[in-house]
């Protein structure tokens, strides 16, 4: 199971998450992007840019 | 036929448009555009069509004029994109076709907005042309905040908020509607609600089912067509004159929509996608 970078919480991932979902640390709040599935890896998540939307 | 999805993050509406392709047995291919090296010497590329879900403005408008120039289709076309990620662009297109929308003026410099917002009259939007969710956008109420507000945008400011949106204020009574249309049909509408004035989802706003009248239907239609059709989410105020269309989106986020609507609107993307790319499949063997 992953752990955030942050607080080294245990982050438990869905079993249909996908690659490049962004999840929280339950603990701290912090964001994260998964960077891989299996094996589970994340890494934090992009900030917000100036063009970004829909 | 070979389908790329273009993103980076991943957010619940590409996850709900993956999931539903994989139920249909429909391989794709995930274009993650933070790893993208297009060629443009290249004459052809390895996708028959494309879905662009990507949440980066900039990175889908270059990337959808490579493939379009090439000849893949995609869902939205550039020319779409480059309509609807510009509001200066987009409100053009909608009065160039006679689709009701607020009153709006642009100005190139600070002293010539602070003059426009003069003769309009306040309250007024301030809105960046390229932006979106709600951001950086401002009601201006007198000549006081008119004055800070643009002296922050020309000194703090990137070059485009030098273009200045001047959007007359529209008194919504707290809602807005967002019409979902795909491939030339209204499929669903939401009410957007907030004591907010700005009743972005993104912003905190409340949403229940909006019936799709006829007027609503025909407003949407006439803006969907307006900015060249696809997949679009059309932003409309109700007002005493009648429905006036605010945006135009071209990557909707609808994940707020699905449950109050009931309509699977993840499953009418891909339909659509899918429609498309048998047509061009067609065209092809032809």
């Amino acid at each position: 199971m992953p752990k955030c970078l942050e607080c080294d919480a245990d982050i438990r991932l869905k079993a249909d998450v996908e690659s490049g979902e962004i999840v929280d640390c339950p603990d701290c709040g912090t964001e994260f992007e998964v960077r891989s599935v299996d094996p589970p890896q994340l890494d934090y998540a992009p900030k917000e840019e100036e063009d970004w939307g829909e | 036929m070979r389908l790329g999805v273009l993103c980076s993050i991943v957010r619940t509406e590409e996850k709900l448009i993956f999931q539903a392709l994989r139920a249909r047995g429909v391989p794709f291919e995930k274009i993650d555009d933070r790893q993208l090296s297009l060629d443009l010497q290249a004459r052809q590329l390895p996708w028959d069509i494309v879905l662009e879900r990507a949440v980066n403005h900039a990175r889908a408008l270059h990337t959808l004029k490579i493939l379009n120039d090439r000849g893949v289709p995609t869902i939205n076309t550039w020319d779409v994109a480059n309509v609807c990620g510009d509001k200066v662009l987009t409100t053009n297109a909608l009065v160039q076709h006679d689709v009701p929308t607020p009153r709006t003026r642009i100005a190139y410099t600070p002293e010539s907005a602070l003059a426009t917002i003069e003769a309009m009259g306040y309250p007024i939007v301030l809105k960046p042309a390229v932006g979106s969710w709600g951001r950086l956008i401002a009601r201006v109420n007198d000549r006081h905040a008119a004055e800070a507000l643009l002296e922050h945008k020309q000194i703090l400011g990137s070059y485009h908020h030098s273009i200045f949106y001047i959007q007359e204020y529209v008194e919504k009574g707290g809602r807005d509607i967002r019409a979902f249309v795909v491939g030339g049909k209204t499929i669903c509408a939401i009410y957007r609600m907030s004591e907010h004035w700005i009743t972005n989802t993104a912003r905190g706003a409340t949403t229940a089912n909006c019936p799709v009248t006829d007027e609503l239907d025909a407003v949407c239609l006439g803006a969907a067509r307006a900015v060249g059709g696809g997949v679009l989410a059309i932003d409309v105020f109700e007002t005493d004159q009648g429905l006036l269309v605010n945006e135009v989106n071209y990557t909707m986020e609808f994940r707020n929509s699905i449950g109050v609507t009931g309509v699977p609107i993840h499953e009418r993307i891909v339909d659509y996608v899918l429609s498309v790319g048998q047509a061009q499949a067609t065209t092809a063997t032809r």
